[in-house]
């Protein structure tokens, strides 16, 4: 073989690696994408395009052999449902006391615990375990202590005085969504305390001590400085609980199963029992459907906010 | 405020403006947890009896004993081992490429992808809860590990990618690159260089899958009708009664179910709050 075209091949081969190499470069993320991608189109997807589909229908589960298409009659019926439009209420009341209270008691506390003090790595610690405890025990413990016979609440307020005999917090319909809304509250605090605890850290000390030898006061640096700072954070941090504290089922579920009559029921209550009791599966797929186009929403601008502030 | 208090505050404003509220808040957040252990330690006649009292009478193991008596609650705790680790582990192997390629690679569809991993995340479970509840149905599934390891899937592969994508960013490529120039291969040099950087960003990640399977409660009820396959959150909802509650076995059986979620947790706190600040951490 002469030198020329042995050169020539190994151009060639070159030319080619370079080719699948690029190839390879190009395609291997999507390769690598694959797994997650087709599973999640399984499982998320095609259960979502099914839920439609049954929405459609007539269906219920004790009475498979009458399924029949009905089209947009479920979506229909909804919106003359009287427990629909409670349900959205309590729900709207329901997110906005609790996040709302979450967040100025977990403001409070992420001030609180961004001072120096002996023990503060331990309560820092110890804060969050109400977040990580389960929902269905969460609503267990609050409703031991709102207990109308034995509930150390009642009991409580009894021996200070406040009250002459017991209330039974969550058997009366005016006390019932309060009560589910203070154990909702007690839930999510230790959430926006460290969210808002690590913002508060990010925030630089000099623009403290810049603002103390002009000689402002705590409130004023609090409203100037660290407010302003943190907006970004409180903003994502509110949309993000917003979005979570909607879709919360188990805690109302073990608490008040929504009652007493329709007291304390919440739209995702509502769907759930509407499966779980009424066994109304076309039905349940309906007020799914609406709950989640609700949500879409506050989804949709949290995803705006998150990249806008991602950008900066 | 942070940093610079100047002036020392005089004990009693710091007593009105910081001892007080902290130790208001801690006893709000720490009281349910409290009253739950003294009532578990009670015995059933005391929890139910006149006087009232707040500190057990006679404190007694009794609850913990008869817990395992009364339900096969060893059957749910191994139950709910099994659901929640095949989920971590499913979880993490299949989302662990993915997130490798969005960490690294920049290529079409890249954000959408993002994007659509994080909404689903957000969508209302029981959105998922019925046509799943139908698919699983129909395949004779019900009442198996399997359907929980599945409906949980749904929320945990597109979390884990969202989390681990944001800890992969955070390596340095260098690492990786110097490795491929030592004749690794791109997936070789992620395998063995990368990896073994990240294991404690991906346990991180596998123990909060767990614990969110150790906690979840409404696909567990829905999805699951017997002993060989209920969770212990289920475990603790059958011990309601039509009218009585056994609040001495109930508050027991939450002790012992909310020890290991929160042991857990405090291996991974470091890494989740890092991960909270990605916005990908159910609430």
């Amino acid at each position: 073989m002469s030198a020329t075209s042995s050169a020539r091949v190994e151009q060639g081969r070159n030319r080619r690696d370079r080719f699948w190499s690029a190839m390879r470069y190009r395609y291997t993320p999507y390769l690598l994408l694959l797994p997650a991608v087709l599973v999640t189109l399984a499982i998320v997807f095609y259960p979502i395009v099914r839920s439609l589909w049954i929405s459609l229908h007539y269906y219920v589960l004790t009475r498979l052999r009458f399924v029949e298409f009905i089209g947009l009659e479920n979506y229909r019926t909804v919106l003359s449902d009287r427990v629909f439009w409670t349900s959205l209420r309590h729900s709207v009341i329901y997110v906005g006391f609790t996040v709302s209270a979450q967040f100025v008691f977990g403001l409070i506390t992420a001030l609180l615990l961004n001072q120096k003090f002996w023990g503060r790595g331990f309560v820092r610690a110890i804060i969050l375990v109400p977040w990580v405890t389960p929902g269905v025990l969460t609503g267990f413990m609050w409703r031991w202590i709102y207990d109308g016979n034995f509930g150390v609440l009642n009991q409580a307020l009894i021996d200070l005085g406040i009250l002459s005999s017991s209330i039974p917090w969550l058997a009366q319909s005016s006390t019932a969504l309060g009560g589910v809304i203070i154990a909702t509250i007690w839930q999510g605090i230790p959430f926006f305390a460290i969210m808002l605890l690590a913002a508060l850290q990010a925030v630089p000390l000099e623009l403290y001590e810049a603002a103390d030898i002009d000689g402002a006061s705590t409130w004023q640096k609090f409203l100037r400085i660290t407010l302003p700072l943190i907006y970004p954070t409180v903003l994502i941090t509110l949309l993000l609980r917003m979005i979570w504290v909607s879709n919360y089922v188990d805690i109302i579920y073990v608490m008040t199963a929504g009652g007493p009559g329709h007291s304390s029921l919440t739209l995702p209550v509502y769907t759930f029992m509407t499966a779980r009791s009424g066994l109304d599966y076309g039905y349940a797929a309906t007020l799914s459907v609406y709950l989640t186009l609700c949500l879409l929403v506050v989804i949709a601008l949290y995803i705006w906010m998150l990249r806008r502030s991602e950008a900066r | 405020m942070a940093g610079s208090s100047a002036k020392r505050k005089s004990l009693v404003t710091r007593f009105f403006t910081f001892t007080l509220p902290l130790t208001a808040i801690l006893a709000f957040q720490l009281f349910p947890f409290v009253w739950m252990i003294l009532t578990s330690l009670k015995s059933e006649v005391e929890i139910s009896s006149d006087p009232f009292t707040y500190l057990p009478r006679n404190w007694t193991f009794a609850n913990y004993g008869r817990i395992f008596d009364v339900l096969p609650f060893a059957r749910y705790f191994v139950n709910s081992a099994i659901v929640a680790s095949s989920t971590a582990i499913i979880g993490l192997a299949i989302s662990v490429f993915a997130a490798y390629a969005l960490s690294r690679f920049r290529f079409y569809g890249r954000n959408a992808i993002m994007l659509s991993f994080l909404t689903i995340y957000m969508f209302p479970p029981v959105l998922l809860l019925i046509p799943l509840f139908v698919i699983i149905r129909s395949l004779g599934l019900l009442d198996t590990h399997f359907s929980l390891v599945l409906a949980y899937s749904t929320f945990t592969i597109p979390f884990s990618v969202w989390m681990m994508t944001g800890f992969l960013k955070s390596i340095p490529h260098d690492l990786e690159e110097a490795a491929m120039v030592d004749g690794c291969g791109r997936l070789g040099a992620f395998v063995r260089v990368t990896l073994p950087v990240a294991a404690p960003a991906l346990a991180a990640t596998g123990i909060y899958i767990f614990i969110f399977s150790w906690i979840e409660f409404i696909f567990a009820v829905m999805f699951t009708s017997s002993d060989t396959s209920r969770t212990l959150v289920v475990g603790l909802n059958t011990l309601v009664g039509q009218f009585t509650i056994n609040w001495g076995l109930l508050t027991a059986g939450g002790v012992v179910t909310a020890i290991p979620a929160i042991l857990l947790f405090t291996l991974i706190q470091r890494q989740l709050i890092q991960g909270l600040s990605a916005g990908a951490v159910k609430g």
